[in-house]
């Protein structure tokens, strides 16, 4: 097994700081924004963002947690067992509201487009935004394009790319692993 | 937290005596995550789009057929509804020709009420469907057992530890027997309270307390759980007289303000106001019994949504 590190430490704390400022010239005092991370794991990274958000501008942007288990296109699949649900909190309605999808990596899409599907549950959005720290690019399945990237990553399907964060994991780190035969 | 990836030991649900601890768990967890999505304004996920599910009542029914019907829906399956009492079964069609005809129109699960305790063990034996048991006789009623739990973790945070009375007809009730079991394997203590004739005469084999005071049952547990009186199953007289178990056996707000503890009052419906319980009590704050029919939803979404999950 081979891993090579892509961000850590100063870069990775300088990447969100940048994926902020790219936010914050889109949505200026994000009045009319909301953040939605998507479970589980992009939901360190909205709380990351929302955090960093409020020290660069001071406001407190609305962010909910959203889960997409019952809305995936895989369930019942051959080899695919249900997946658990994980919990959603998302207390505001979100009708007319600019919608940040936030997730840590985008691989094939697919859980975009189910996270995409979820949110009409809770109404209709002006505009709909996708954050992502990493994009695994050529690798989608279905047309779907984040419109804020933290890094861009080259791999193949065999490769996988983990995204550790300090809260859970100790240290904040992008790492991609390629397993050898 | 990370997702993992685990499934119901069981392809069927015919009974709580064949779910485990985790099964158990499981339900109640992916309940609680469908309750949230009935608060949504959209109140509905597309997880079972593709399969088709036929409710076979051959009993009659209120909340569960509902219950079920719109669990169904809320998760997008497609949805047939079958009442013994307007079909061909009273032209003398058996069990199986019955279900194999519904199954020929290409249906998945079957959600099944019959009269006869085993009707549900013995249609999985012979049809290739998944069955869920909506009641069978006096056997087992699995989810409104599990909607029960469910409700006393909403109020409680844990089952574990918990005392419940399940108090009334436990001879003909296929709730008390579900309700014992699943209380049990989630480490509750459960009592039984009734008339002597209406208390089984080998329940405490189960390990339940077994009590004939309604006073002393209500003064030892946290949550009463009081049952019908089933008239149409009882083909002897049990007892003398309504007014007469009423005396006994029924709940009213005297009794339980004489109490010198607060306890939580639950019903499987339907209730004989009156009867096992008065109105005041019914509707009051103590009694958690609408809440009961709310979860009744959320948790048959997470059981037909973890057996479709079991569909190869």
């Amino acid at each position: 097994m081979k891993q090579s590190i892509l961000l850590e430490g100063a870069k990775f704390q300088i990447t969100i700081r940048r994926l902020c400022q790219q936010l914050i010239e889109n949505h200026c005092d994000f009045s009319n924004a909301v953040l939605i991370g998507i479970q589980p794991r992009g939901t360190y990274l909205a709380k990351r963002i929302q955090k960093e958000l409020q020290e660069m501008t001071g406001v407190d942007v609305q962010l909910g947690i959203l889960d997409i288990t019952f809305y995936r296109d895989d369930f019942r699949m051959k080899g695919t067992n249900p997946l658990i649900a994980n919990s959603t909190d998302i207390t505001f309605m979100v009708d007319d509201k600019e919608v940040i999808l936030i997730d840590d990596v985008l691989w094939t899409g697919r859980t975009i487009r189910s996270a995409m599907d979820a949110m009409q549950a809770f109404g209709r959005p002006s505009k709909m935004e996708l954050l992502v720290l990493v994009d695994r690019r050529f690798s989608r399945q279905i047309p779907i394009q984040p419109d804020y990237i933290g890094i861009q990553v080259d791999s193949i399907d065999s490769q996988k790319v983990i995204v550790s964060w300090e809260e859970i994991d100790g240290a904040d780190s992008v790492e991609l692993i390629t397993e050898k035969k | 937290m990370s997702t993992t990836i685990e499934q119901l030991s069981t392809r069927h649900l015919l009974g709580i005596k064949d779910l485990n601890e985790n099964d158990i768990q499981l339900i109640l967890d992916t309940a609680a995550n469908f309750k949230e999505v009935l608060n949504r304004p959209i109140k509905k996920v597309p997880s079972l789009r593709d399969i088709t599910i036929a409710n076979v009542f051959f009993e009659n029914s209120t909340r569960t057929r509902l219950s079920f019907e719109l669990a169904e829906k809320r998760l997008s399956a497609d949805t047939i509804n079958f009442a013994a009492s307007s079909s061909s079964v009273s032209k003398g069609e058996t069990l199986i020709d019955t279900v194999n005809n519904i199954l020929a129109m290409k249906v998945d699960m079957i959600v099944m009420r019959h009269p006869y305790a085993g009707a549900g063990v013995f249609l999985s034996k012979h049809i290739d469907a998944q069955i869920v048991n909506a009641g069978d006789g006096a056997h087992e009623h699995p989810t409104q057992a599990l909607l029960d739990s469910f409700s006393i973790r909403e109020r409680f945070g844990d089952v574990a530890g918990r005392k419940v009375a399940i108090i009334g007809d436990i001879l003909h009730s296929r709730v008390a027997l579900s309700n014992i079991l699943c209380l049990q394997k989630q480490g509750a203590e459960v009592m039984v309270c009734g008339p002597t004739t209406l208390i089984p005469k080998y329940i405490r084999s189960l390990g339940v307390k077994v009590e004939h005071d309604l006073r002393k049952a209500l003064q030892w547990c946290d949550v009463a759980n009081m049952l019908r009186i089933q008239l149409e199953r009882q083909d002897i007289g049990y007892f003398p007289s309504l007014r007469e178990y009423s005396m006994l056996y029924g709940l009213n707000k005297a009794l339980l303000d004489s109490l010198d503890k607060e306890i939580t009052i639950m019903h499987p419906g339907p209730i004989n106001r009156g009867v096992e319980i008065t109105s005041d009590v019914a509707d009051s704050d103590h009694s958690i019994i609408l809440d009961q029919v709310e979860n009744g939803v959320a948790v048959r979404m997470a059981v037909l949504y973890l057996l479709a999950g079991k569909r190869g």
